[in-house]
């Protein structure tokens, strides 16, 4: 595809999603909503957060004034788009019986197509994480393709980062490479924020096409670059996700895993907001009468207690175990599983991790734990 | 239908509680023609004059133990019970009433009533499940009435009952709240509390309360450290975790030095 860009005001972006709304999409984006940005459908530009930015920091997250014309002055919603695309809760299948016969029961039709405005580029990795999980194997997840395929993203590069952020480290962001279908810079210097907007695919150019989208400068392009650079080289927070699946393997035993197990909570916070977390369990429910039967789907975590329940207990039933589990997991045999760390670099782990365990430090202490463990050998 | 063909047998017991969780059996009136139907109800007091003798299949015990009669009849109830189900913080953890564990219960009963001489109490208020083996807890104050109508039904079907034992936090977040704790600073219980509730406070802005008691691996202690990091007095934090399910253990040991034998 021939790469296209074009300029657009705030007037062009109301366009831009009126006609998705148009086309029957179901428009989302980042809205205010109880003290924080959460991904709820919106009509327009004026849904749009603007006037507040966001302060981030393990365990705590505010909303602040932000003396600007912005729309796009913030990071990342509470959750991410997997709220939308892969349910909490959902309902896979009903029954009935009446008069000896068993029925089984429609499913609500299909959901409208999805369409996102704002999708930060490490949501855009998580997606292609989740894309890799549920659609990549054999068996692939039949609800979240429905919800997925369809999904029409309209993706924001980060100019800025928030202190939590650690995409640059993980290679996913600042700026996003792929993966959607229209990619906006926000420029909003003035008092009208003007839009840097890269088409992604056929469907992403064809729609700013009819919308009439001006042709872009020809710095802008420049512009982006460095305004994702300088966000990228701010950021202080990294990971070496390289490194991990070696060093995981060894630091099963590590004294560290006793140290975070004091503080974690168990509370399942950080898998909850994760983007790329999937696990599901399943619960069947059953009218009094018995006439009625439904099973569910809804998200479930791998620091509860049933989650690894087996015949005669849990396997792992300290908490310690689940930390040390998910952290692994997460960074190391992902890698293994599906050839990409399970981590985008969002840093809502750490923001929404009620008593602020950071993943980027653990990982670090970890390492300096190894460090200092094979110094020791080599002493001996 | 119980295994046999015939409906299962339910008795309601209760102890010192307020009534409020036997309670929400009457207030689930959308399936209290069904249960009726399904169950027998042998033993009911609060709602019916018939009282048939035992066994039952499930005994649902409200209350908890404050009297010499309590620890006896407790005793009664569980030889006559096939399954015994706790209901309700007071019967699963003490109830607000256990706040007398901490302090001297002659001396309070000599302030609050005109003749003492006719109060005979033992100094706590405990558990059923320090006295008999328990099957099930349902917790909360009080209890979620769908919980409840979960058990029947997942025991006519011969299924095990939904009734998740992890944090409060994972019901939180399916719902969508925003989390008060991170984004507002409230101190919230629900990081150390069991789920069941639906979240209801968390999704009324405010903080839970942990009526649903102490969850699975509780790290109520870490919890209590992160409510001082949010600025609450060493005593609010106490008030905080020593409620209608302050003798749980899990939650009692945080501020208890010497560890239980
Ligand atoms: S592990 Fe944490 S930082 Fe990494 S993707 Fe998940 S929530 Fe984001
Ligand atoms: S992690 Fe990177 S891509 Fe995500 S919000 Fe922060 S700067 Fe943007
Ligand atoms: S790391 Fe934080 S959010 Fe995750 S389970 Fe532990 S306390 Fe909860
Ligand atoms: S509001 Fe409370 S229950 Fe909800 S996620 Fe936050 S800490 Fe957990």
């Amino acid at each position: 595809m021939r790469k296209k860009s074009y300029r657009l005001d705030e007037k062009g972006l109301d366009a831009l999603i009126a006609h998705l709304r148009e086309q029957g999409y179901q428009v989302y984006g980042p809205k205010v909503e109880d003290a924080a940005l959460h991904w709820r459908p919106i009509t327009g530009c004026a849904d749009l957060p603007r006037g507040w930015t966001q302060e981030l920091a393990p365990g705590r997250a505010r909303l602040e004034p932000d003396n600007s014309a912005a729309l796009f002055h913030h990071w990342t919603c509470a959750e991410g788009l997997k709220a939308v695309l892969h349910l909490p809760l959902v309902r896979i299948m009903a029954a009935r019986r009446d008069n000896g016969w068993f029925r089984i029961l429609d499913n609500p039709p299909p959901a409208a197509r999805c369409a996102f405005v704002g999708v930060r580029p490490c949501d855009l990795a998580a997606l292609a994480v989740l894309d890799r999980v549920l659609l990549g194997d054999r068996y692939a997840d039949d609800i979240y393709r429905a919800r997925r395929q369809g999904a029409f993203l309209i993706a924001i590069h980060c100019q800025r980062s928030a202190p939590t952020c650690f995409c640059a480290s993980m290679g996913s962001g600042p700026r996003a490479r792929s993966g959607f279908d229209i990619a906006l810079s926000e420029f909003a210097e003035g008092d009208a924020p003007e839009y840097f907007a890269e088409a992604g695919s056929p469907a992403g150019m064809d729609l700013l096409e009819a919308c009439g989208a001006a042709p872009a400068p020809p710095d802008w392009s420049r512009a982006v670059e460095e305004g994702c650079a300088r966000a990228a080289a701010a950021q202080t927070r990294r990971l070496d996700a390289h490194a991990a699946p070696q060093l995981i393997d060894a630091l099963f035993d590590s004294p560290h895993w006793d140290h975070v197990a004091k503080r974690c909570l168990a509370c399942g916070n950080c898998t909850s907001v994760c983007p790329t977390c999937f696990c599901v369990n399943y619960e069947d429910r059953t009218s009094i009468d018995g006439r009625e039967a439904e099973r569910w789907r809804l998200w479930d975590s791998c620091f509860t207690q049933s989650f690894t329940y087996i015949h005669g207990g849990s396997v792992r039933s300290s908490v310690k175990a689940r930390y040390r589990h998910w952290l692994s997991h997460k960074l190391g045999r992902w890698q293994a599983q599906f050839g990409t760390p399970g981590c985008t670099g969002c840093g809502r782990c750490i923001v929404w991790c009620p008593v602020g365990i950071d993943i980027t430090e653990e990982f670090r202490q970890l390492q300096l734990s190894a460090a200092a463990a094979a110094s020791f050998a080599t002493k001996d | 239908m119980s295994s046999n063909g015939t409906r299962p047998r339910i008795a309601v017991f209760k102890f010192a509680s307020c009534d409020g969780c036997q309670l929400s059996l009457l207030d689930a009136e959308d399936e209290l023609l069904a249960v009726a139907e399904a169950v027998e109800i042998a033993y009911f007091p609060e709602a019916s004059r018939r009282m048939a003798k035992g066994p039952y299949d499930i005994a649902l015990v409200e209350g908890s133990i404050t009297t010499h009669h309590d620890a006896e009849a407790i005793q009664r109830i569980r030889r006559q019970a096939k399954t015994l189900v706790t209901i309700g913080a007071c019967a699963t953890a003490g109830g607000i009433q256990a706040l007398r564990n901490w302090h001297d219960t002659a001396e309070w009963v000599r302030l609050v009533y005109a003749k003492p001489d006719f109060i005979s109490t033992l100094k706590t208020s405990t558990p059923i499940a320090e006295h008999v083996p328990v099957d099930l807890e349902l917790r909360g104050c009080p209890i979620n009435k769908h919980q409840l109508i979960e058990l029947i039904s997942a025991t006519l079907a011969g299924r095990k009952p939904n009734i998740p034992t992890y944090s409060l936090c994972l019901e939180c977040k399916r719902r969508g709240n925003t989390c008060i704790m991170v984004a507002g600073g409230v101190p919230c219980l629900g990081p150390a509390t069991q789920a069941g509730c639906g979240a209801i406070c968390p999704s009324m802005n405010r903080g839970c309360y942990g009526c649903f008691g102490p969850m699975e691996n509780s790290n109520a202690h870490s919890l209590a450290s992160q409510f001082r990091v949010l600025g609450c007095a060493r005593d609010e934090v106490e008030r905080a975790f020593r409620s209608y399910n302050g003798w749980a253990w899990p939650f009692r040991r945080v501020f208890e030095e010497v560890p239980r034998s």
